[in-house]
């Protein structure tokens, strides 16, 4: 029996087009583009001006305080700009835009493939040089990895969990980077354990990707203190809270941080960039994004710079569908439908995932059948139906009574509706409306 | 048989009685202390309960008339100054007259002037769409068309216009009770100054991007060049932002400042037509046509 | 450039493919093995009665949405079909086609559509209209066409009563229970399994009733809580009657295959729109339809209590899942 989170949850259609596809390594393109808003928490501030040369890797703008990162350039050139540029939401944010002119990396980045395994014994050397890496969470939620790394006073981490779960139909890059870089992760994962002092790592795959759960196995036979721990597929066991529900057995209390428990949880592209920013001193400039779609011609991976324009990408994939009918940013189940398709790949775009028309629109939303389906694939155990209803009356008291605050926006209760209501939207309406009326009773 | 209903009876109003000195006994005891006037003011009130006021529902409106001296800030949207002049008078109170107002849909990025760039899918909600993207248009600040105002109005005073998808405001049915203006997430809509003989100047956009870019997005935008505020002999217009703003207490309804807007951004409603100016006005507009589009294209 | 005409919606981007239909027309094939057996029972009886109900409902659901509500009509969602269904089932066989259609009119008007639709209803309307006609129509209502096949005719069916009702008479006149249920008019458990007794045309058979549970448990249409805490209710709760006493209460397996209980338990009482929503609210409402049952049957005037039971059932809905929430994380 595979462990798995205790209550709710879906099993989409998997759909890994590309789970076989080599990872590619895209050319670079005539012009990046690229936002000073990368991560949660505040842009960073630009350190170079308009007309700057830059190379790959050099400082382009820091992290503007403590919940914030630092941007480099991904490739040498000119500064052409800095301006606000359209995102993929259509909205002007703002954005460094760089010509390129060759490639050219900065002396102090070793770029051989040969692995390292000698680890710095320090833990200031090693959060200082995630930080001035520009590191977040490369799993989609984008938070500074440094400040992740640092627990509140007061909590001690016992375990670091490494997320290689992938729940999210479609995508396949972390499945790749676990086959071809599976010795750089398991050094990165070393780093993060010395950087928050813990002795033991669990490294959760779904069983989907058996090749790299046999594949780790076998590196990791040397280092006992990191465990594979092989999942059973089903989604959102990706989400934090899931992941440490299944691979430790202890449940977050409501409102609280993972530290709770004990556990810290990273994604293994985190974990490769751990140990590219720690051994190579390269900061975090390029990663491997899914292109993947029904209708597209030649689905796979391919690593990119950060700042790559996404129809480029879309381009090495065989191009865009003509049946395209939405893109989005991401995989299915969380990920963002995209208005510009010329917006920049960032940290934190893991997939681009093609939708065509047959599949795309949704279907008008009719009565609540009150089948409690929602209620039953719901993985904290709320009532999205309820949820929704209040939202949509704005009773924000109520919908904080039960727990709206606590949903993970996975999308469960939408995906299974028979009705086809939108119950997530509501719910995030609801969830952000009451957020806001917390904070300004705090205040 | 007849003794039977003749106890039921008895019995039954016996009990009637009981229960009635019962509940009046408890009545007393509980007696809640409170200031009549209360709800004298209540009865003159509408009883809608919209929360225009600003206050929870009709009876919060009364007891805070009855509190305050000055009458400062009370003011029920819906009644207008004919019922606060009843109230006034049954408080024996003076009060000031404040100008009827109505709320005012500050867009006009219908289809012909702001083209669809994408088709959005998701729940009908503005809060909603607001708050995932752009919108289904290149325009970041301009209206969703979801009608979230439609939903939030009490008195059924606005529509969605089906040709334009813009919410329309029946001048007869609105009170101004801005529960439009809280539910829209862009605040496009404004409570201004109803006018006299209902005539009103405003901007009719909200949009903050720079000229080249508004005007891109949609052809009624307002681009923030200014011509408007220099046009202006009252001093009543304000650029801020890239976006004209009229302060109506300012505003003489002179119209000079529609003339010059080079993209029809700022509308008067309720005027006469202009039967006389016409021709002047075309000269004008002749002349006013090309520097317009030399100054956007500098913009840009 | 921006691409023309992309689709934009929150996520998620994938849908499960369940929909309304596929729900009430799987209800509906586990409904086709109780449906057969009552056609071999009852005869020609079964199918005029079970088509005029669904016709009558559909009918009754259409005119209503399309000229009082001034809606789009959605007949073939399936709802009204069950509604139709359920209600058949639930009345004798040879009951005139009138007294159906005026039932149908009170399950689909009154119990559904009043109430504004699907999804609505406080009560299950196959039962709002079920009760209505037993009390309007007492005698149609409980006079029970014998199992004969096709050897019965509709109207002029030979009549008897159902196991229930001999041992509420028999325990009325003195006799133990012990003696009715040996006594050669009990048909006998084996007969009420099969469903080869008098009853309501669809509740008889208990053993293609359980055929339909299992195969909407496997299609994952409903969830097991409601039906077993009714069953092991029922059995706990006339269990302990029957060993405290047995010559006044019959034994479980006896409430278990008599009168509506099966048909009850699995189809009425997990109607979606009337049970509650959290698993432990389930089994508190099963609990309850259980308990109110056996007090119906066994202290009550009528013989057979499970509609009434799910009916006031149905009104506890909303208040436990006001007060019943799931099991939250953590």
């Amino acid at each position: 029996m595979l462990k798995t989170f205790k209550i709710g949850g879906v099993h989409p259609p998997e759909n890994k087009l590309s789970a076989s596809e080599n990872i590619q390594v895209l050319p670079v393109p005539e012009k990046v583009i690229i936002p000073l808003g990368q991560h949660i928490g505040a842009p960073a501030t630009p350190v170079v001006q308009k007309g700057d040369k830059v190379k790959a890797g050099q400082l382009i703008a820091q992290a503007a305080g403590f919940v914030s990162a630092n941007i480099h350039s991904s490739v040498s050139g000119t500064v052409l700009s800095i301006d606000s540029v359209t995102d993929a939401a259509g909205l002007s944010k703002p954005a460094i835009t760089i010509q390129v002119e060759g490639d050219e990396w900065i002396p102090e980045i070793d770029r051989s493939s040969k692995p390292e395994h000698q680890i710095p014994s320090s833990k200031e050397e090693i959060l200082k040089a995630i930080a001035a890496a520009g590191i977040v969470g490369m799993g989609g939620a984008t938070f500074p990895t440094q400040v992740k790394l640092t627990p509140p006073p007061g909590n001690k981490a016992e375990v670091l969990i490494i997320n290689g779960v992938e729940c999210e139909p479609y995508l396949t890059a972390d499945h790749r980077i676990l086959l071809e870089k599976g010795e750089e992760i398991l050094v990165g994962v070393q780093i993060l354990m010395k950087a928050i002092e813990v002795k033991r790592a669990i490294i959760g795959i779904e069983n989907n990707k058996k090749d790299a759960i046999a594949h780790l196995q076998q590196l990791a036979a040397k280092t006992p203190e990191i465990e594979i721990c092989p999942l059973k597929v089903r989604y959102p066991q990706g989400g934090e809270k899931q992941l440490i529900q299944a691979t430790i057995k202890r449940a977050v209390p409501s409102g609280a941080l993972p530290i709770a428990v004990g556990a810290v949880v990273q994604n293994v592209g985190t974990a490769l960039a751990v140990y590219e920013a720690v051994m190579k001193n390269k900061p975090l400039i390029e990663r491997v994004v899914t292109v993947t779609g029904k209708s597209v011609k030649k689905p796979g991976n391919f690593l990119c710079r950060i700042g790559t324009p996404i129809s480029q990408v879309i381009e090495a994939a065989g191009g865009l569908p003509e049946d395209t009918a939405k893109v989005i940013g991401g995989g299915p189940m969380m990920g963002r439908a995209m208005v510009n398709i010329d917006s920049p790949v960032m940290k934190g775009t893991s997939g681009i995932l093609l939708i065509n028309e047959r599949e795309a629109s949704r279907k008008p939303m009719r009565n609540c059948i009150r089948c409690s389906k929602c209620v039953s694939a719901c993985p904290m155990g709320l009532e999205p139906y309820l949820l929704m209803k209040l939202s949509q009356f704005n009773l924000l008291e109520r919908l904080e009574e039960e727990k709206v605050m606590d949903c993970i926006e996975c999308g469960s209760c939408s995906f299974t509706c028979p009705s086809d209501r939108p119950l997530l939207d509501y719910i995030r309406l609801g969830k952000a409306r009451t957020g806001a009326m917390i904070r300004s009773r705090k205040k | 048989m007849s003794t039977l209903v003749i106890i039921t009876i008895i019995s039954l109003c016996a009990i009637g009685i009981v229960s009635a000195v019962i509940l009046y006994l408890v009545a007393q005891k509980f007696k809640v202390e409170e200031d009549p006037r209360i709800d004298i003011v209540e009865g003159l009130l509408p009883g809608a309960n919209c929360g225009g006021c600003g206050y929870p529902g009709c009876r919060g409106l009364a007891e805070a008339a009855v509190k305050s001296e000055t009458m400062d800030g009370i003011l029920c949207p819906v009644g207008g100054a004919e019922t606060m002049n009843k109230i006034a008078a049954a408080l024996g109170r003076e009060v000031k007259a404040q100008a009827p107002k109505i709320a005012v849909v500050r867009c006009n990025g219908h289809c012909e002037n702001r083209p669809r760039t994408s088709v959005y899918d998701g729940a009908r909600s503005c809060a909603i769409e607001h708050s995932l993207y752009v919108g289904d248009t290149a325009c970041g600040f301009g209206c969703l068309g979801c009608g979230d105002c439609v939903t939030a109005c009490p008195f059924d005073a606005i529509h969605m216009d089906p040709v334009s998808s813009l919410p329309v405001v029946d001048e007869q049915k609105c009170v101004a009770c801005g529960a439009c203006v809280k539910a829209c997430p862009r605040n496009i809509i404004e409570l201004r100054n109803k006018g006299p003989k209902d005539r009103r100047v405003f901007v009719c956009c909200v949009n903050k991007d720079k000229g080249g870019i508004a005007r891109k997005a949609c052809k009624a935008a307002c681009i923030g060049c200014g011509k408007c505020a220099k046009e202006c002999p009252f001093g009543a217009i304000t650029v801020e932002n890239n976006l004209a703003y009229i302060d109506y207490s300012l505003c003489r309804l002179c119209r000079k400042c529609v003339s010059v807007c080079p993209t029809g951004a700022i509308h008067e409603v309720n005027f006469p037509p202009r039967k006389t100016e016409t021709e002047a006005e075309k000269a004008q507009a002749v002349t006013a046509t090309p520097q317009t589009t030399r100054e956007t294209d500098s913009k840009n | 450039m921006i691409m023309n005409k992309l689709l934009i919606s929150p996520s998620p981007h994938v849908h499960s493919g369940d929909t309304i239909e596929k729900n009430m027309y799987g209800v509906l094939i586990a409904l086709i093995p109780a449906f057969i057996c009552s056609v071999l029972f009852f005869g020609l009886g079964a199918i005029i009665v079970t088509l005029t109900s669904v016709v009558a409902c559909l009918f009754f659901e259409y005119v209503i949405q399309k000229f009082l509500l001034k809606q789009t009509p959605t007949i073939f969602d399936g709802s009204a079909l069950i509604t139709g269904v359920l209600l058949a089932f639930n009345v004798p066989s040879n009951l005139p086609w009138w007294i159906i259609v005026i039932g149908a009119l009170v399950a689909i008007g009154i119990g559904k559509m009043s109430f504004g639709g699907l999804g609505c209803n406080i009560f299950n309307p196959a039962l709002v209209g079920r009760v209505f006609l037993l009390i309007s129509f007492p005698v149609q209502m409980t006079t029970w066409p014998l199992a004969q096949g096709f050897a019965g005719s509709y109207i002029d069916a030979q009549t008897g009563a159902t196991p229930l009702a001999l041992l509420k008479e028999a325990v009325k006149t003195g006799q133990s229970v012990s003696d009715v249920l040996s006594a050669e008019s009990f048909v006998g458990y084996k007969n009420m399994l099969l469903g080869n007794m008098g009853g309501s045309l669809g509740e008889v058979a208990a053993l293609a009733l359980l055929i339909g549970f299992a195969y909407m448990l496997f299609r994952k249409i409903i969830t097991w809580h409601i039906p077993v805490s009714i069953f092991a209710t029922v059995i706990v709760f006339t269990g302990i009657l029957h060993l405290c006493n047995p010559d006044a209460y019959a034994d479980p397996l006896f409430h278990l295959l008599s009168g509506g209980l099966m048909l009850g338990a699995i189809f009425m009482a997990t109607d979606y729109v009337t049970s509650p929503m959290s698993h432990k609210g389930m089994i508190i409402y099963g609990v309850g339809i259980g308990i109110l049952t056996v007090v119906i049957r066994i202290f009550g005037a009528y013989p057979e209590g499970m509609s009434f039971a799910i009916l006031i059932m149905n009104a506890f809905t909303p208040l436990i899942n006001r007060y019943c929430k799931p099991v939250r994380f953590a």
